[in-house]
C-alpha cells in the first residue's frame, strides 16, 4: 500500500533523511518511533506532500507520488494527515472542519458522510461546537474525522497523543486501534513514545538521526533490537558486562542468565547483556543480595534501583506490596526469557 | 511564617481598602475625564445655536465633507486591506530575493508624516515639477499630463502611509498560521490558491479587519495630507470653522458629526471582527517557507521593491535632495529655534504622557481589579478622536474657565493667556490623543509583575520604597523608556494640535512644514521634513528589534 524507497530529504545543508525504506500493507497500521528531531514528522511531510525529495520514490497505492523528477501536490494525493496541534479551523464548527474535506462531493451526501463519520468517532452531539470549545481529546476526534471524511487512501497522523492527558492516553489509542481497523484505513503514525507506538502498530519504525535503524514488528523491535539504541529506546534497561557459556547462557556477575538470545554468539565471547527491570525478579529467598538506592512507586508497582556489592547498577520492578526502604538489601534473582545481547565493544566499555 | 508576617488585623484592612479604594478610583475618574472632555464638550455644543453658521455649514460644507470622507475612508480601507495583506502573504510564507529585507524595509512608510509625502509628491508632479518639465520639454506634451486631483491624491498618499499598519499586523498572523492554514487546505484536496482564499484569508480576518480599522481611524484624523492636496474633510472643515469663520461652536458641531462616525466605524470594527482573534489551536508554527520558482520569485520581489520604492524611497529621496539643495537658504538660527520648540513640546508632553499612563496602570492594578476592563477602553479613549477635534474640544473649555476666572479675580488682558494661550491646551489634548500610546508597553509590563513577585520581593524583606527601586523599576524601566519614546515621536510628527493649540511663538518644524507647503514653497520644507523623517524611524527600529525577540 505505502511504500517508501531510499527515501532521502535535505533541508539546506543537513540531511534529514537518509536512504529511509519501509512498507505498510493495505490496512496496516505503523509507526515511526525516535527521539524529536530525529526525522519522523519530516519523514511524514515527505509522504504527505508538504517536502520534496532529494532521492528515492514514495509510492501510495501503486502509483509513485513523489521521487527526483516527480512531486504530486499535496492536494492531488488523496492523503488524509492529522496534525500535531491538530491544525482546526478556528473560524469553523465542529461539523463543518469534517465537511471542509468534502467539497468535492454534491452537498446532501457530503453532509450525511460527514454526519457519519462524526457519529463514529460519538462526536454528533458537539457537531455544532467550535474548536475553543472542545476539550484536547475531542479536538483530536475532530481532527481525526475531518482526515478521514473524504476516504483517504492513507491517513498520516504526527504525534497524535502528545497534547492528551497521559491518564486519557491508553484509553485513547485503543479507540483510534479499533476505529481505524474497523475503517480499514492504512495509516502511519509518528510517535516518541514507545508505548503509544506499541499500543497501536503493526509496525514500528525506530528512527535516529535521519535513519530508519530498525523496520519491523512492535514484539521484535522490543525483545531482538538490531543496535544498543534500539534496545535503549524501547524501554529502561542497565548494560552488563558477561560472557557467553552456551547457546542460551551468559555469565554475568550475579549469576547465569537463561533464554532466548537476539543473535547467535560462540561460546566465550565478551558481550554486554541489556536487563530491563522485569528481567530482575524480588525474592526473599535468594542468596544475591542487593542495597536500594532509589524507588519510585507507580501504584500496582516499586522501580527499585538497586546497587551491587560489586558497585553495579541494576533496575528492578518489583510487586508494590514490597515495601523496602532505602538503604534495606533485599534478595534479587535473574528471570530472563528474551536475552538482548550485543558483543562487547573492543574500545568503549558498556554503555547505557 | 511569611503569610503571618504580612497579615493584617481583618478590621483594619478593610477600612484602609476602602479609603485606598476610592483614592485609586477617583484617580481612574479624573484620567477618563480629561480623556473624555471634547466628546463630553462637543455634545453640549449641541445645544448651542450657531444661526447663520450652522445654515452655511449644512448647505456648503457638510454634505462635501461627508461625501469626501467616505470616499477617503472606503478607499484607504480597501487599498491597505490589498497592500498589507499581499506583501504581509509573500514575506511571511515565500523564499524570495530580498524577502528579509523587504520584511522590516516595508515598515519604513510609518517613519513618513501622511503630509510630507504629501508635499513631496505634489512638487514631483505639480505643473513647474520636473515630470511635467519633462513631459512638456522633452516628450514634447503627447497629450495633456493626467491629472489624478485632490481625492485620488490624498487617497493614494494615505494608502500607502498607512498600509504598514495591515502589514505589521496581517504579517504576526500570517507568520504563526499561514503556512500551517495552506498545508491543511491541501491536506483536505485544495490547491494553494483556493487554500489562501477559503482558510488563510479567513482566519486572519479578524486581524485584517484590526489592522484596516487603525488605518481607517488615521485617515478620519488626517489633516495634513487633505489640507496640502486642498480636498475638504471633516478635518480640514473644522478647522476652517474655528480660523476660517472664527466659530468654535461651529468647528464643536462639526467635531461631534466626525465624533459620531468614528463611534458608527469602531462599532462596525467590532461586529466584523467577531468574537475573538483566532489563534491557531497549537503552537507548533511551520519552519521555513515556500521557495518560489525563478520567475515568481522576480514577481514578488519585484513588487515589493517597487511599493517600498514609491512609498518611501522616491520621497525620502526628494526631501533628501531638496534639504541638500536649499540647505545653505535654510539653515540658520530660526531653524534651530523650531527644532527646539518641536524638541521641548515633544519631551515635555512624553514625560507628562508617560507619568499618566503610569498613574493609569498603578491606580487599576491597586483596585480590586473591577475597573481592569475598563482601564483600556479610558486609555484609548482619545487615540480615536482626530487631533483638530480635540484641540477645539479642550480649548473651549479652558478658555471659559480662564474668562470665568478673569470675571472672578477681575484680571483683564495679560493673565488670560497664562491659561488660554499656555502650555494647558497643548497638553491636554496631547495627553488625551497619545495616552493610549504610552499605556499599551507601561500596562504590559506592569502586568508581567505578577502578586507572587511582590509577595516572594517582601517574604525576602524588601516592600515599600525598596521594592519599587528594586522590583518595580528595573521590570518597567525598559517599557517607561519604550512608551517615552513612542510618544515622543508621535508628538514631533504630530499636526493639527500643534497648529491649532499652540502657545503664541512656539512654531515647530511641523507648523514650519505646514505654513511653507500652504504656500506652496515645497522645496524648503523639505529641511525640516527630514529631520521629522530621522526621528520616526526610531519607532520602526524598536518594532523590528522585538520581533526579532519575539
Amino acid at each position: 500500500m505505502l511504500e517508501l524507497r531510499s527515501v532521502s530529504h535535505r533541508y539546506g545543508q543537513t540531511d534529514t533523511l537518509t536512504k529511509v525504506s519501509l512498507k505498510l500493507n493495505s490496512g496496516g497500521i505503523g509507526c515511526v518511533l525516535g527521539p524529536s528531531g530525529c526525522g519522523k514528522t519530516t519523514l511524514l511531510r515527505c509522504v504527505a506532500g508538504f517536502e520534496s525529495l532529494s532521492e528515492g520514490e514514495v509510492s501510495v497505492g501503486g502509483r509513485t507520488m513523489a521521487s527526483r523528477h516527480i512531486h504530486v501536490p499535496a492536494e492531488a494525493r488523496h492523503i488524509g494527515m492529522v496534525f500535531q496541534d491538530y491544525a482546526l479551523l478556528p473560524h469553523l464548527t465542529c461539523l463543518e472542519n469534517v465537511l471542509f474535506g468534502l467539497h468535492k462531493l454534491p452537498r446532501e451526501i457530503a453532509m450525511s458522510t460527514a454526519e457519519d463519520v462524526l457519529e463514529k468517532v460519538e462526536l454528533s452531539a458537539y457537531r455544532s461546537r467550535y474548536p475553543h470549545e472542545l476539550s484536547g481529546g475531542q479536538q483530536q476526534r475532530v481532527a481525526i474525522a475531518r482526515a478521514l471524511a473524504p476516504k483517504p487512501a492513507l491517513l498520516l497522523m504526527d504525534e497524535p497523543f502528545s497534547n492528551i492527558d497521559a491518564s486519557m492516553r491508553s484509553e485513547l489509542g485503543g479507540q483510534l486501534k479499533e476505529l481505524l481497523s474497523a475503517l480499514g484505513t492504512t495509516a502511519l503514525v509518528a510517535t516518541h513514545d514507545h508505548q503509544d507506538a506499541f499500543a497501536l502498530a503493526d509496525s514500528v519504525g525506530v528512527m535516529r538521526e535521519g535513519y530508519v535503524v530498525q523496520w519491523d514488528t512492535a514484539y521484535n523491535i522490543y525483545h531482538r533490537p538490531v543496535d544498543r539504541f534500539v534496545a535503549g529506546f524501547v524501554g529502561r534497561g542497565v548494560w552488563l558486562p558477561g560472557r557467553m557459556l552456551s547457546e542460551t547462557e551468559v555469565e554475568i556477575e550475579i549469576g547465569v542468565a537463561t533464554g532466548i538470545v537476539t543473535s547467535e554468539f560462540s561460546i566465550d565471547t565478551e558481550v554486554d547483556l541489556f536487563l530491563r527491570p522485569d528481567d530482575v525478579v524480588h525474592d526473599d529467598a535468594s542468596s544475591l543480595q542487593a542495597k536500594v538506592l532509589k524507588r519510585r512507586f507507580s501504584g500496582s508497582e516499586f522501580l527499585y534501583e538497586l546497587e551491587l556489592p560489586s558497585g553495579a547498577r541494576l533496575l528492578s520492578s518489583v510487586p508494590s506490596h514490597h515495601n523496602h526502604a532505602i538503604g534495606e538489601s533485599i534478595g534479587i534473582k535473574l528471570e530472563t526469557d528474551h536475552m538482548v545481547l550485543f558483543a562487547r565493544e573492543p574500545t568503549n566499555g558498556p554503555s547505557g | 511564617m511569611v503569610s503571618t508576617a504580612i497579615r493584617r488585623p481583618s478590621s483594619r484592612r478593610s477600612s484602609t481598602t476602602r479609603i485606598s479604594s476610592f483614592f485609586y478610583r477617583s484617580i481612574i475618574a479624573l484620567i477618563a475625564i480629561v480623556a473624555g472632555a471634547p466628546i463630553i464638550v462637543a455634545t453640549l455644543a449641541l445645544f448651542v445655536d450657531t444661526g447663520d453658521i450652522w445654515q452655511h455649514l449644512l448647505v456648503h460644507v457638510l454634505p462635501e465633507a461627508l461625501k469626501n470622507t467616505a470616499w477617503l475612508v472606503a478607499m484607504v480601507a480597501i487599498l491597505t486591506a490589498i497592500l498589507g495583506v499581499s506583501l504581509a502573504w509573500l514575506v511571511s510564507v515565500y523564499e524570495f530575493g530580498g524577502r528579509r529585507f523587504f520584511n522590516w524595509a516595508l515598515l519604513l512608510p510609518m517613519a513618513m508624516p501622511a503630509y510630507v509625502m504629501a508635499f513631496a509628491y505634489s512638487s514631483l508632479f505639480e505643473f513647474t515639477g520636473p515630470v511635467q518639465t519633462f513631459w512638456r520639454d522633452i516628450l514634447g506634451n503627447p497629450f495633456d499630463f493626467p491629472d489624478i486631483g485632490a481625492r485620488w491624491a490624498s487617497i493614494a498618499t494615505l494608502s500607502l502611509v498607512l498600509y504598514p499598519y495591515v502589514f505589521l499586523i496581517v504579517r504576526g498572523a500570517f507568520a504563526s498560521q499561514g503556512l500551517r492554514s495552506l498545508e491543511v487546505a491541501q491536506s483536505c484536496g485544495l490547491s494553494p490558491i483556493r487554500g489562501f482564499v477559503r482558510v488563510s484569508l479567513p482566519m486572519a480576518r479578524p486581524f485584517i479587519i484590526a489592522g484596516v480599522a487603525l488605518a481607517v481611524m488615521e485617515s478620519l484624523a488626517d489633516f495634513g495630507t487633505v489640507k496640502t492636496f486642498n480636498y475638504t474633510t471633516f478635518t480640514t472643515a473644522i478647522y476652517q470653522a474655528w480660523y476660517g469663520l472664527f466659530s468654535l461652536n461651529a468647528a464643536l458641531q462639526l467635531s461631534l458629526v466626525l465624533i459620531a462616525i468614528i463611534f458608527v466605524a469602531l462599532v462596525l470594527e467590532r461586529y466584523l471582527r467577531g468574537e475573538a482573534m483566532y489563534t491557531s489551536s497549537g503552537t507548533h508554527a511551520v519552519r521555513g517557507r515556500i521557495r518560489l520558482s525563478r520567475r515568481y520569485a522576480w514577481f514578488a520581489s519585484g513588487f515589493c521593491g517597487a511599493v517600498l520604492l514609491v512609498a518611501f524611497l522616491v520621497p525620502a529621496a526628494l526631501i533628501v535632495q531638496w534639504s541638500a539643495a536649499t540647505f545653505t537658504g535654510e539653515f540658520d538660527q530660526r531653524y534651530w529655534q523650531f527644532a527646539a520648540n518641536s524638541l521641548m513640546l515633544a519631551t515635555l508632553a512624553a514625560t507628562l504622557i508617560t507619568v499618566v499612563a503610569l498613574i493609569l496602570a498603578y491606580a487599576v492594578r491597586r483596585d480590586d481589579g473591577r475597573f481592569a476592563a475598563l482601564q483600556a477602553r479610558i486609555a484609548t479613549l482619545g487615540y480615536a478622536i482626530p487631533g483638530t477635534v480635540l484641540a477645539v474640544g479642550f480649548f473651549v473649555p479652558v478658555a471659559a474657565l480662564s474668562r470665568a476666572m478673569n470675571d472672578y479675580f477681575g484680571w483683564h488682558g495679560g493673565e488670560t493667556i497664562a491659561l488660554q494661550g499656555g502650555l494647558l491646551v497643548i497638553l491636554l489634548a496631547y495627553l488625551s490623543r497619545y495616552l493610549a500610546v504610552a499605556h499599551s508597553p507601561v500596562e504590559s509590563a506592569l502586568s508581567r509583575i505578577k502578586p507572587g513577585i511582590e509577595e516572594a520581593s517582601r517574604g525576602l524583606g524588601v516592600s515599600g520604597l525598596g521594592m519599587l527601586r528594586k522590583v518595580h523599576m528595573p521590570i518597567l524601566s525598559p517599557a517607561l523608556i519604550t512608551a517615552a519614546l513612542l510618544v515622543f515621536v508621535d508628538i514631533m510628527k504630530e499636526l493639527p494640535i500643534t497648529l491649532m493649540t499652540r502657545p503664541f511663538g512656539w512654531d515647530t518644524l511641523a507648523v514650519r512644514i505646514f505654513q511653507l507647503t500652504t504656500e506652496g514653497e515645497w522645496q524648503r520644507a523639505a529641511l525640516p521634513a527630514v529631520a521629522i523623517v530621522l526621528v520616526g524611524l526610531l519607532p520602526i527600529y524598536l518594532l523590528n528589534r522585538q520581533n526579532e525577540n519575539a
